[in-house]
């Protein structure tokens, strides 16, 4: 039997969470005061994601940066990779708060979308 | 000279004064907001990570995404804004306060208002405030500007940083620097724990290993003309230890460390601020001590989270509308003090017997507590349990009707527990 202890991170209340994880795989999840916290610590076990916020360049516009988020949490193993990606965009205004700028990143299902409504 | 006329003055377009203009014009009152920069949303703009939202949006939203929520919701109940437009000063009126305005569009122009809804935010500390020794080199950042420099205009500050502060704005620019190809040397905090939430250690230095020095202060910044190293020892009975000093190289440093309420227009119009807070002294209605005056947001008390800005600003602007349609609540007004363990209080004065919503927060970490509202004999008139207690971490607390019926002022503490 293996003992973790995690900090919840999907608010901002920072549950402490203690996860144990029986020699049979059987994972359990103590300290969480909602359900988020028992979805968000197995899922640390198995497949850690966060969801990835940065910023792409504005086409034309040396100085003016999109801010934008992945859809969807992002495996750890793939951030740098779309990081790299993001930054090598260069996108044309005007964007809408929402536009896909990245659609299904490496067949994730993953859309990275400008958060920001900009014009020129 | 022209004059405005409006009967709620919002200063501020962040997520304060947003949020209460579009409270207050949703009342039907016709209300503006005064901004200094040309555009709302304050400092949410360059917050372009996650996290924002989930009390109030009941969603997970990022800054930018946060900032034009408020804003739609006050455009379209039919708030006014005056951009690029700063309030020198307020002048009691006779039909309220008066504001001179210097406006890009308008000119120099007079704004009367019946009420007015202080929403200015806050501003970081900086090097300067903590006269930290070493070279005057350029590369020290306080780390909301080195924020502004990435996420606005994509200007990387440097290689290898330093964090001086454990403060969210820092942790979060932790994370931000690794993702935009800066490494990250360490974090350094002068308390012997850290000044950020919970989960921006976890998500921001944890998951990238970056290492957090408790109980060390920065002892000096170096360099020729560029940062080049700093050196920092850890603390001994409150002071640096030089014999254990190390130094790690960098050639950026980021100050981390506090807010400070922006209330110079505030104290100039004569309003009494709490030196324990920075803002503003108010009652229960988030009136200051100058009638027809509200403040919320992070001018009032630094906030944790935007959330809870918005949720204070809305209470606010229902406590405008209620002035201007003089309706006051009934009663004396007692005063709230923080006592052991609680580093502040807000509201500073309540109406006895009335329910109480409370914001404040423990002076240090708490495992366990019993939070204790007394009267000014002693008589504990409400106790509630609570754990996990964090300075970072703001608690918000109600009162139940008639708890603090007969009393002439109250004391709240927070007695550890084991």
């Amino acid at each position: 039997m293996k003992t973790f202890r995690k900090i919840c991170i999907c608010c901002p209340a920072g549950c402490h969470l203690t996860v144990t994880l029986a020699d049979d795989g059987e994972i359990q999840v103590n300290g969480n005061n909602c359900p988020r916290g028992d979805i968000y610590a197995r899922q640390e076990l198995c497949d850690p994601c966060r969801t990835v916020t940065a910023t792409v360049a504005a086409a034309g516009d040396p100085h003016c940066r999109i801010p934008v988020k992945s859809s969807e949490p992002v495996p750890l193993a793939l951030i740098d990779g779309l990081l790299a990606e993001l930054y090598a965009l260069a996108v044309p205004l005007p964007v809408t708060m929402g536009q896909i700028l990245l659609p299904d990143y490496r067949q994730t299902g993953i859309n990275i979308v400008a958060t920001r409504t900009m014009c020129p | 000279m022209k004059t405005l006329e409006y009967e709620i003055a919002v200063i501020g377009g962040g997520a304060a004064g947003l949020t209460a203009a579009a409270q207050a014009a949703a009342a039907g009152k016709r209300t503006v907001v005064i901004e200094r920069s040309r555009e709302l949303g304050g400092v949410l703009l360059q917050c372009i990570h996650s996290g924002f939202g989930l009390h109030y949006f009941h969603e997970e939203l990022t800054g930018p995404e946060y900032a034009a929520r408020v804003q739609q919701k006050a455009t379209e109940a039919g708030a006014d804004f005056l951009l690029a437009s700063t309030v020198m000063q307020i002048l009691p009126g006779k039909k309220g306060p008066l504001l001179t305005v210097y406006s890009r569009q308008e000119g120099v122009v007079w704004l009367q208002a019946q009420a007015v809804i202080l929403a200015m935010g806050c501003r970081e500390r900086c090097r300067g405030n903590l006269g930290i020794p070493g070279d005057r080199v350029s590369g020290v950042y306080s780390a909301g500007t080195a924020q502004l420099l990435l996420n606005r205009e994509g200007i990387v500050p440097g290689k290898r940083a330093v964090i001086v502060g454990s403060g969210d704005i820092g942790l979060i620019m932790a994370r931000r620097l690794t993702w935009s190809g800066v490494k990250v040397a360490c974090v350094l905090e002068i308390m012997p724990y850290p000044a950020g939430l919970s989960r921006n250690i976890a998500q921001c230095l944890e998951d990238f290993g970056i290492p957090l020095h408790l109980s060390t202060s920065i002892t000096g910044i170096h360099g020729r003309n560029q940062v080049e190293s700093v050196t920092f020892a850890p603390l001994v009975n409150g002071q640096p230890d030089l014999t254990q000093e190390e130094r790690v190289t960098c050639d950026t440093v980021l100050f981390s460390v506090g807010l400070v309420p922006e209330n110079e227009l505030s104290r100039d119009c004569g309003i009494k601020l709490n030196p324990l807070t920075g803002g503003a002294l108010v009652d229960e209605d988030l009136m200051t001590s100058l009638p027809g005056i509200f403040s919320c947001g992070n001018v009032l008390h630094v906030h944790d989270l935007v959330d809870f800005v918005s949720l204070e600003a809305e209470r606010c602007a229902d406590s405008a509308v209620r002035y201007c349609a003089r309706e006051r609540r009934p009663g004396s007004q007692i005063q709230i003090a923080p006592g052991a363990n609680v580093r502040y209080v807000i509201p500073n004065q309540v109406t006895p017997g009335q329910p109480h919503h409370l914001l404040l927060r423990t002076s240090r970490p708490l495992a366990a507590a019993e939070l204790q509202l007394r009267d000014t004999t002693g008589n504990r008139l409400f106790v509630k349990r609570l754990r996990h207690l964090r300075p970072a971490e703001m608690i918000s607390l109600e009162i139940p009707h008639d708890c603090t019926a007969g009393a002439k002022g109250l004391v709240l503490e927070l007695e550890e527990l084991n």
